[in-house]
């Protein structure tokens, strides 16, 4: 427990120092909100019922921008290998980049939500029912950026594919995660979320051993 | 235990005769088998007194849609079982059994789609039957295009593995797609309990559907010795390049 607080604080602290791994998929979030009136028009009735759909698109499509560093740097300064050299269970390291990018990629976006819901013209009060699922999804959006990042470690080229991914999986999060209004939804949302946060640190895990062998 | 039974399996050269002696007799009987279903389903077979002709389809789409189901979860088992017991055919069936299934999915989107048109007045529509069908496919092509991204094809094989079974909780919502969204894909009519199809129609989609799977395990079969025999190829020539120095 303790060296998995200290692994999150660690990749936290990694993760402050590179913007593109919060910043840009902050900024990304936004410009979604922003260009979305222009494609459409300022239509408010009509971009107040996208909204939801487009606030989730924005999230499912700004996870994954992280992906790429993910890994990439800590396998290639010799980090992942200490770490594993010293016994640390790859599922652990994978586990505490979930709830790392929980909190750097989630929690921005959880700034950043209400300002897009303004620019769309989204009830504040509508936002409040969305939002838990948005949480929730964060943390399944995490768990799946890192299991992108991990299968795709020490491949070439492999930017394009992630999307190809990530997206089957997210589709379950997003479809019910974008219906705050619809009864049951949210209940399906979260646990589609925490099913892929309990299944990705294992296979995660088993990804970063294989591609360190 | 089984497992012995199941190495029994995994030397690659017994794999070979086993499957060399089957593949011919599964496409046999696979395209008989499929030609006598369809035959029957589309000049036996009466009419639905609802959808017509167009009804015919089905003798196609449905054995596409269940196989592409049981070949992932065929697909997911098999990566398990390579990551488990580290049983090599089981790795290289992964790679074998993806294309196979990717085009079962395929064939069940387009018929799908085909007879969508006359009956349901549109190509597509978001339902959840048909959105989490595509959700499968895409999952198959992203199988696929893993492999092929590590230069290490071991390596490729375990992470597309990975993948594979996390896809699995895909499988379940496809199965009750149909009774959670409740839009324009109809609910299962052939249960356990007893099949609400009319025997007349029901003969002819089992006789399809066996057809489908023979074919299935004989396309797999023809993969997998086409897969083993490109890895012979290449340890024989890296022996004759370090032979020749």
């Amino acid at each position: 427990m303790k060296l998995l607080a200290r692994l999150i604080v660690r990749d936290l602290s990694l993760m402050a120092g590179r913007p593109g791994e919060w910043l840009m998929p902050l900024l990304f979030f936004l410009l979604v909100a922003i260009l979305l009136p222009f494609a459409i028009g300022p239509d408010a009735a009509l971009l107040a019922r996208l909204a939801p759909g487009i606030l989730w698109l924005g999230a499912l499509l700004a996870s994954l921008m992280p992906v790429a560093t993910l890994f990439a740097t800590d396998a290639a300064d010799g980090t992942l290998d200490q770490l594993m050299a010293r016994g640390v269970a790859t599922e652990t390291l994978a586990t505490s980049r979930v709830l790392a990018l929980w909190v750097g990629f989630g929690g921005p976006l959880l700034v950043a939500a209400p300002l897009a819901a303004m620019l769309l013209n989204f009830e504040m009060g509508r936002l409040l029912l969305l939002l838990p699922g948005l949480i929730a999804g964060a943390l399944g959006l995490s768990a799946l950026a890192v299991l992108a990042a991990s299968v795709t470690l020490g491949a070439r080229g492999g930017g394009g594919l992630v999307a190809l991914l990530v997206v089957p999986l997210a589709i379950p999060m997003l479809l019910f995660g974008s219906r705050p209004d619809e009864a049951g939804s949210l209940g399906l949302a979260v646990s589609a979320a925490l099913m892929l946060a309990a299944v990705a640190p294992f296979a995660a895990g088993a990804a970063l051993r294989a591609s360190r062998s | 235990m089984a497992a012995p039974d199941l190495h029994a399996f995994a030397n690659p050269l017994r794999f070979q005769r086993l499957a060399v002696a089957l593949t011919p007799w599964l496409l046999v009987l696979g395209i008989g088998f499929l030609a006598v279903g369809i035959g029957i389903g589309l000049f036996v077979a009466p009419p639905d007194y609802l959808q017509g002709e167009v009804v015919r389809i089905l003798y196609i789409h449905v054995p596409a849609a269940w196989f592409a189901l049981g070949g992932y979860l065929g697909m997911a088992l098999a990566a398990l079982a390579a990551l488990v017991w580290k049983h090599p055919l089981a790795a290289l069936s992964v790679r074998a059994i993806a294309p196979v299934g990717a085009m079962f999915a395929a064939i069940c989107l387009i018929t799908g789609s085909i007879w969508g048109r006359p009956t349901w007045g549109t190509w597509w529509v978001w339902d959840g039957r048909l959105t989490s069908m595509l959700v499968l496919f895409l999952l198959y092509l992203g199988v696929m295009a893993l492999i092929h991204l590590h230069d290490d094809k071991a390596k490729g094989l375990k992470m597309a593995g990975l993948l594979a079974i996390v896809g699995t909780v895909n499988l379940p919502i496809i199965k009750y797609s149909v009774e959670w969204w409740n839009t324009l894909h109809q609910p299962a009519s052939i249960r356990v309990s007893g099949s609400s199809i009319h025997p007349d129609m029901l003969t002819p989609l089992m006789l399809s559907a066996v057809g489908f799977l023979l074919l299935f395990a004989g396309l797999v079969f023809i993969r997998m010795r086409t897969l083993i025999a490109e890895q012979r190829v290449e340890v024989r020539a890296l022996r004759r390049a370090a032979r020749t120095g």
